[in-house]
């Protein structure tokens, strides 16, 4: 993505980070004693916190979603396309706040941070988190940040199932839910992805069960793959094929006729998994796609998603993308309709992109302005 | 908020206060936005057009990015007091079969549509040779949504093929007026024709 325009940006952004002591009992029976969280925010609150939007990251994000960390920096947090001045996340009108998750690898507690209880890095022993734990731990952060009730939560992705979770959990602390791209549980073929990715960070000799950081040497060649294999999952065979194609590499003379980088796909792919694994901790990795397995709110309701949904009052802004194939726009429909079942407020835009999952991550006209148009109507109820 | 066409008013009229309402087509969600207003109606608009889910989402009302020759199986028997298709059963695949979901999820249905047998239509045809365009049909054949035309004559044989039973009805005629000449030969000097029509 080109680098925005300046008037669009935030510019650059100071990362925050607060503590909380009070302990937090996790879904899967642990307790963590304390934990940190590191957030960033744009745009200004108001004097009745009543602009205050919560942004949620999808798997591999964190809490840099707009602007910039240095004046020097080439590129933008990973909503740039979405929050600035002018975006469907209007700072000039909106507080937008985005917190890395807990079990995180960029600020937050996770497996990379330190066990208050035994003076050592969690790693391994960092326990499983679910979307709701996420939920509780944000609810938490709006308390320190003065917000009692969010205009919004909105997230893309995984960052879109927080948001429902924060509606069904927290029903009068949102006036209203953003769900984009997003799925009301992960199919069979989606947890199958994750287990490839799981077992190729897993059968990483590195790995030692999780206790790299003792020897420092990391489960790269694992991570990476788990990496490679997710950007597949995220672009549209349309998409891949218009930016790669069977391009070569080396243009000049026929095939090598060996196993290194040919075609400008190979070479793309293992950029991206390389620089992830230089960014990224294989345990949060781990840790980030079990709780998108694990994410499927129908499950207390005997799979029944309407009930789940029955609590919920805030009205739903659902967006899917026509290429999407991880979570194509029949998972956002099946949302539609369970809160359709109920009578629940409501609207739907399935928007034509070919790039596959990422669009949510791309300035794609209709979609930005269909994603602004509805914020306004928040922003006009809000009074900004 | 601009007033509603005439015709749009009419089918208001129709709405009850407090109903809900399913509103296929719903084009800017005009219609919608004032019977919410107006009459405290709730419930949804279907849209298929990108810029009128924008424009519907800027009014305010729920609307849902659908296509309704897919069918209405989003909803469940008798979810609506009122299921509205204004200007739009010309332009469906299957004219009887959504007449039969509208009645299946709404306890009444409001259907509006243009007459294809109005005068200045059969002269166009008739006279002139060629297909008719009007106030109500301003498409050319070739870019023409429209591909099931019927007659108000026609509807009604519809209807009565398919049990409904027809509560009411008005004819306006040009500019949504609603002359003498239309309430006297309805299939030939009604321009656009309303129903109001329940399962019989």
């Amino acid at each position: 993505m080109a680098a925005p325009a300046e008037e669009t940006s935030v510019g650059v952004i100071v990362p925050q980070t607060v503590h909380f002591d009070e302990p937090l009992a996790l879904d899967s029976g642990r307790v963590l004693p304390g934990y940190t969280l590191a957030y960033e925010t744009y745009g200004t609150l108001n004097a009745d916190a009543s602009n205050a939007i919560l942004v949620c990251h999808a798997l591999s994000g964190n809490h840099h979603a707009a602007g910039y960390h240095r004046a020097d920096e080439r590129k933008p947090g990973w909503w740039e396309a979405c929050i600035g001045p002018g975006k469907p996340l209007d700072t000039n009108r909106f507080f937008v706040v985005c917190s890395n998750n807990l079990g995180g690898c960029h600020g937050s507690t996770g497996p990379t941070s330190v066990d208050p209880e035994t003076g050592e890095l969690y790693g391994a022993d960092f326990p499983l988190v679910t979307v709701r734990d996420w939920v509780r731990t944000q609810a938490r952060l709006a308390d320190h940040l003065g917000v009692q009730r969010w205009a919004a939560v909105a997230g893309g992705s995984l960052g879109g199932m927080q948001a429902m979770q924060w509606a069904i959990d927290q029903p009068e602390r949102l006036r209203h839910a953003v769900v984009i791209a997003a799925a009301p549980r992960l199919s069979a073929q989606n947890i199958a992805f994750n287990e490839v990715a799981r077992q190729a960070i897993r059968s990483d000799p590195d790995f030692q069960q999780g206790r790299y950081a003792v020897t420092g040497d990391r489960p790269r060649t694992g991570l990476m793959l788990a990496r490679m294999l997710g950007h597949i999952t995220y672009l549209s065979a349309a998409a891949m094929g218009e930016k790669f194609g069977r391009e070569r590499r080396d243009t000049r003379g026929g095939y090598r006729y060996n196993y290194d980088v040919e075609f400008e796909v190979e070479s793309y792919l293992r950029y991206q998994g390389e620089s992830f694994v230089d960014r990224f901790d294989a345990n949060t990795y781990l840790l980030m796609t079990r709780a998108l397995d694990y994410f499927d709110p129908a499950a207390a309701t005997d799979g029944d998603l309407s009930v789940a949904l029955s609590g919920v009052t805030a009205p739903f802004f659902v967006a899917s993308f026509t290429s999407d194939w991880r979570f194509p726009p029949a998972a956002s429909h099946e949302i539609v309709r369970a809160l359709l079942d109920t009578d629940k407020r409501v609207s739907y835009a399935e928007i034509r992109a070919n790039q596959g999952h990422d669009a949510f991550l791309m300035p794609v006209p209709r979609y930005r302005e269909v994603f602004s148009t509805y914020m306004q109507r928040i922003a006009e109820e809000v009074g900004v | 908020m601009s007033p509603l066409r005439s015709d749009l008013e009419i089918v208001a009229n129709w709405v009850g206060r407090g109903d809900r309402v399913l509103d296929l087509g719903c084009g800017d969600g005009r219609l919608l936005r004032y019977l919410f207003d107006r009459r405290q109606a709730t419930g949804y608009g279907l849209e298929i057009d990108p810029d009128g889910i924008t424009q519907s989402i800027a009014n305010g009302i729920n609307v849902i990015e659908s296509d309704i020759d897919e069918g209405l199986s989003d909803f469940d028997t008798n979810a609506f007091d009122q299921v509205i298709l204004t200007q739009t059963l010309q332009a469906v695949q299957r004219p009887d079969q959504l007449l039969w979901e509208m009645l299946r999820v709404g306890r009444t249905g409001i259907v509006t549509f243009p007459n294809f047998a109005y005068y200045r239509l059969r002269w166009h045809l008739a006279v002139k040779g060629r297909m008719p365009m009007s106030h109500a049909l301003s498409y050319a054949w070739y870019e023409t949504p429209n591909i099931h035309f019927c007659t108000i004559d026609d509807f009604e044989a519809l209807c009565e093929q398919l049990s409904i039973h027809i509560i009411e009805r008005r004819v306006l005629s040009h500019d949504y007026k609603s002359p003498r000449l239309a309430r006297w030969m309805p299939n030939l000097f009604g321009e656009v024709a309303l129903y109001r029509i329940c399962r019989a």
